[in-house]
């Protein structure tokens, strides 16, 4: 890269360091001794948000979070001497932030409707009053992740405040006080003095939170959509990812799992793509109602949003800033689901910085550490036992987008992401122009959560779900084989028995794994009402089988009025699920009419 | 006074090295003086020390060390603005070129503008009539939409633009419209097109052009959408217009960003093209929308010729994970005389469905919508079949989705040039051909609205 040298000119000492070169979003510095690898600085005279990425000698190499025009070398430098952090405490649900964890509605308010250079608010809001609820008395002893007292988030959440992190004692004081999340909750005495307690707590972004150990999943993350539950299922502290190329639905899954999976909090990031789609999520959240308590959904959701056209920089940065707010949650002991769209503009953020600071590239450019980053992200997903003496346990599932070019699914970022994460879901340029949506494949995709969650599914749903869901994998496994050969020699040369393997395919495609996200009462299926939906497609398939063998007509079995029903039943509502039943009676029914009288009286 | 340097030490591609410069900011607008008397300009690429990096618009040919004085402007590259910019024609440096008078800006704008926040954008919900049938009724476009169209070399994409320009509108009255045009890399004759076919249509007076042709510098190229969309957003937040902007062609854009990238050298992403190259059209992309409380909004038309007509070509790939759906054209089509050549199964508006409907469009839209393209791919995969098994290889009826399809082509998705259709004539002929089918294949239609729509065959 053609970029210009440094050399170094003994300038005048001073507090803060000084700006001696800028290239786009990277700046560097000199003179900021003592200033440590990660450490957030303040750079120029609008004060923009700064990362130390990387120190060679008394050069310090600073990813700038905003817009950099008008920066030169002289500008100065201020030392923060502490690492890129989140703000932790009540009033993250409901809120929307950018990357660095700006509060992008109280910018608004302030800077109008374009975001200004050197903007700043706290991310929590420091004038409201919390309710603050002791749960633990004067004179308990108390260890870090010990639940000091609660706080009323919102309609769905109770906020826990937890001892932060390396503190450990008696708690000398605490009380019910209404108060602002900066203002002292409680006290501890430690060995080394007394500890105030306020509910605010900072935590630094690219370090995992502690926990006490990590356990395997068990329990599935019910998201609703069809294909993902019954074929392709995720677990609480789980991991997913899908990749796909342009149009082919990747963001309407995260938007759906956001909206419907059954988890306490949501943490949704938009990392590098449209305003509009956070603009969509904004309108439609408040709007909807969680199908458990009929709260609106934003009572249980952040949402931090990093368009494409904001600073890249800040982009790099906001998938750490979401996964640490999502831990912050899974530490109270909640299940958190983490949604990042798009992952792969992370790592296209990761590859501009490593350009700019002339590392030696990998594939296509992309860093060395792109693998070990995107590893280190996913591990933070997991079902465990918090910090705390109570043992309670939190999981946290992430849920990551993959944009891979061209649909290419052998580039880099894809294949680092498919070493890592337990599920892949296959989102297929040719289903989505034939408007199969999700356009997840069933032949491509795989869970290697299944066997869990058929276990889950099988005490918890009806014990014929894992049969049920092995017979209608291996149907569409057969479709393709002979679709292969209808394509070759036409329909005509199958079997009637082959040509019932293409048919029931068919039902299960069209009228169980297509579901339409944007049909009020297709968008959301319960476990139980899935199961239904596809037992009498089975149940369908396997008498159909029985009366082929008894030489019935073909024609006359595809074409009983109750398969009209099967296809239309997936619109039942959750409450009226007695209907399945008196459907695959009708099934039944009709297609033993089929039957030769003799054989009737023998069934 | 500016103080001028003669410390060119480097010159490679369009980029200069000038040494002992001081108070240089990163970003900032730069003037190069040739001893001749001519004029560049250029913008510090990356400043280190006393030593800048310049990269000059016009390029850097006829410029040596000795020959050429560096000035630095002391701000990054803006536009001015006036009410008075409407109805006038610039080139690439934002200057006149249509004879008229200069612009007495009001006020002067950096292009490289600041991003929307994203609580401020209001959801895009209102539909845009172009009158083009296979856009209205199959991929409607709305207000605050980035819709591209993704063509190809010989491709009448310049016709279908032009079109859109004159006819597009909105259904409710009274409120102010302006079109936005940005030409990069053209050649004479198009521009030339646009230019009298705006002039002949009244569609100049509603407009402002920006014109870079294939001859002209390309690096121009970079700033020209950029002053291009800090017009428009002038004059949808500032002027409460409803403002659509027209970018072709984007891959002479991408190109000369390629060619940047490349006289830097640095390393490359996909074929050669820059890693940020994502990153960077967002940055033009994303300058769409609406916002909450304001009257004005812009819808974007980037259209761009798919090199090789391939579609996973880094220029539309990346465009299409930016933009909200794509309009495409097909080469079969336009050699089967039929205009526009949009092929509609590919091509997709991802916010159609908030914009139509009752109240927007007909309560029928999206039920003929659905049925229409149903039909017209069972259609499509019939004739595969045909190909390869023979006609007789099919039913009777799917020989009746066969012919669907090539009427559906030669009635719906052809129309003329000069060819208005309102969204009531776009669906009723969706409804005379639908009418050629029988009743029980129309799954996709409501059976209330198929009592209404379905009378009577076809005549
Ligand atoms: N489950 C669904 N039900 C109905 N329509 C869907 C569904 N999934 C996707 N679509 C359709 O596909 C379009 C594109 O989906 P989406 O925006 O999720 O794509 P994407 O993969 O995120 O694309 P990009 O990479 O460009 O962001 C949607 O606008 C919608 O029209
Ligand atoms: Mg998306």
């Amino acid at each position: 890269m053609v970029t210009i040298e440094l050399v170094l000119s003994e300038a005048n000492v001073m507090d803060n360091g000084v700006v001696i070169k800028v290239s786009g979003p990277l700046v560097v510095a000199k003179n900021l001794s003592g200033t440590r690898i990660y450490d957030l600085v303040r750079v120029g005279q609008f004060k923009l948000f700064g990362e130390v990425i990387e120190i060679h000698g008394n050069e310090y190499f600073i990813q700038v979070y905003e817009e950099t025009e008008g920066l030169g070398p002289g500008d100065p430098v201020y030392p923060t001497n502490q690492p890129l952090n989140v703000e932790l405490g009540p009033g993250l649900i409901g809120s929307i932030y950018d990357g660095v964890q700006r509060p992008l509605d109280v910018l608004r308010n302030k800077l109008g409707d374009f975001i200004t250079r050197g903007a700043e608010s706290p991310p929590l809001n420091r004038t409201k009053k919390w309710r603050f609820h002791p749960t633990r008395k004067i004179g308990e002893e108390v260890i870090p992740g010990d639940i000091l007292g609660t706080v009323k988030e919102s309609s769905l959440i109770e906020h826990r405040m937890m001892v932060p992190a390396g503190i450990k004692g008696r708690v000398s004081r605490i009380k019910e006080v209404d108060t602002t999340v900066e203002e002292t909750v409680a006290t501890i005495e430690t060995h080394s003095g007394v500890k105030e307690i306020s509910m605010i707590q900072k935590w630094p972004v690219r370090e995992p939170r502690e926990v006490v150990r990590k356990l395997p999943p068990v329990m599935p993350l019910v998201t609703g959509q069809r294909v993902i539950d019954m074929l392709f299922p995720i677990t609480k502290g789980g991991t997913a990812c899908v990749p796909g190329p342009f149009g082919s639905g990747k963001t309407v899954v995260q938007h759906q799992l956001a909206k419907w999976s059954d988890a306490d909090v949501i943490v949704y990031v938009g990392c590098g793509e449209r305003g509009n789609e956070m603009a969509d999520v904004l309108i439609e959240l408040p709007q909807l109602k969680d199908p458990k308590s009929g709260e609106s959904l934003m009572e249980r959701t952040v949402l931090i949003a990093n368009t494409s056209n904001m600073p890249v920089a800040a982009r790099e940065a906001s998938v750490y800033t979401g996964i640490t707010i999502a831990e912050y949650y899974r530490d109270m002991g909640y299940s958190v689901a983490l949604l990042a769209d798009s992952t792969s503009r992370w790592g296209e953020a990761m590859r501009e910085i490593s350009g700019r600071l002339e590392e030696m590239p990998g594939e296509e450019g992309y860093p060395n550490y792109l693998a070990s980053r995107l590893a280190g992200f996913y591990e933070r997903a997991g079902n465990v036992i918090c910090l705390g003496s109570d043992g309670r346990k939190g999981c946290l599932s992430v849920i990551g987008a993959v944009s891979p070019p061209g649909g290419d699914l052998s580039e880099p970022i894809t294949q680092a992401t498919l070493r890592v994460v337990k599920v892949f879901w296959s989102l297929d340029d040719r289903l989505a122009s034939q408007r199969h949506f999700p356009a997840i494949h069933w032949l491509t995709s795989y869970s290697l959560y299944r066997d869990v969650v058929d276990d889950y599914c099988v005490s918890n749903i009806d014990s014929s779900w894992k049969e049920n869901r092995r017979r209608a994998m291996e149907i569409l496994q057969r479709e393709s084989e002979l679709e292969e050969i209808v394509r070759l020699v036409g329909i005509d040369a199958l079997s009637y028995g082959d040509r019932l393997y293409m048919e029931v395919a068919k039902m299960i495609r069209e009228d169980f794994l297509h579901q339409n996200a944007f049909d009020r009462r297709d968008t959301y299926t319960s476990l139980k009402k899935q199961y239904l939906i596809l037992d009498n497609i089975i149940k369908f398939y396997n008498k159909a089988k029985e009366l082929l063998k008894s030489n019935v007509e073909f024609s006359k079995i595809i074409t009983i009025p109750s398969k009209e029903e099967i296809a239309r039943s997936t619109l039942i509502p959750e409450d009226q699920l007695h209907k399945f039943t008196e459907i695959g009676s009708k099934i039944a029914a009709e297609l033993n009419t089929l039957l030769p009288k003799d054989m009737v009286r023998s069934a | 006074m500016l103080k001028e340097y003669l410390t060119i030490k480097n010159i490679s591609g369009p980029l200069l090295l000038v040494e002992d410069v001081e108070g240089v900011t990163y970003g900032e607008l730069t003037e190069i003086k040739l001893d001749n008397g001519k004029l560049r300009r250029g913008r510090v690429l990356e400043i280190a020390d006393s030593r800048a990096l310049v990269q000059v618009f016009e390029g850097t040919r006829g410029i040596s060390p000795e020959n050429a004085k560096v000035k630095f402007l002391g701000k990054g590259q803006e536009i001015g603005v006036s009410p008075d910019i409407i109805g006038r024609i610039f080139d690439g440096a934002g200057l006149p070129i249509d004879g008229g008078p200069e612009i007495i800006p009001t006020k002067r704008v950096n292009i490289n503008g600041s991003p929307m926040n994203p609580y401020a954008r209001d959801y895009p919900n209102e539909f845009i009539q172009t009158g083009i049938a296979a856009i209205d009724g199959m991929n409607t476009l709305v207000r605050g939409q980035k819709l591209p169209i993704f063509s190809g070399s010989g491709l009448p994409h310049a016709q279908l633009a032009a079109q859109i320009a004159r006819q597009a509108k909105v259904l409710k009255t009274g409120e102010k419209f302006a079109v936005v045009f940005a030409a990069m890399g053209i050649t004479f004759e198009e521009a030339n097109f646009f230019i009298s076919d705006f002039g002949r249509t009244g569609a100049l007076e509603r407009s402002v052009l920006f014109i870079n042709l294939a001859d002209n510098p390309t690096i121009e190229r970079i700033a020209i959408p950029r002053i291009a969309l800090t017009v428009a957003e002038y004059l949808a937040y500032e002027q409460d217009m409803h403002v659509l902007v027209i970018l072709i062609d984007m891959t002479n854009y991408c190109e000369a960003l390629k060619e940047i990238s490349a006289a830097r050298k640095e390393v490359p992403g996909r074929r050669g093209y820059p890693g940020y190259l994502y990153t960077d059209l967002a940055t033009l992309y994303e300058r769409t929308g609406r916002i909450k409380g304001k009257q004005g909004s812009i819808t974007q038309i980037p259209i761009l010729s798919m090199p090789e007509d391939d579609k996973t070509h880094p220029i539309p790939d990346l465009t299409g994970y930016i933009t909200e759906g794509q309009i495409i054209l097909s080469r079969a089509l336009h050699s089967q005389g039929i205009y526009p050549p949009i092929d509609v199964l590919p091509s997709l508006s991802r916010l159609k469905d908030k914009g139509i409907g009752e109240g927007k469009t007909r309560i029928d839209h999206a039920d003929v919508m659905n049925q229409l393209y149903a039909a017209y791919a069972r259609g499509e995969e019939a004739k595969e079949i045909a190909v390869v098994l023979g006609e007789s290889a099919l039913s009777p009826t799917d020989l009746l989705f066969m012919s669907f399809a090539d009427l559906f082509e030669r009635k719906f998705v052809q129309q003329g040039e000069n060819e208005n259709r309102t969204i009531e004539q776009t669906l009723d002929i969706g409804w005379k051909l639908l009418k050629m089918l029988p009743k029980t294949e129309l799954k996709r239609i409501r059976p209330e609205l198929l009592d209404v729509y379905y009378k009577g065959k076809m005549t």
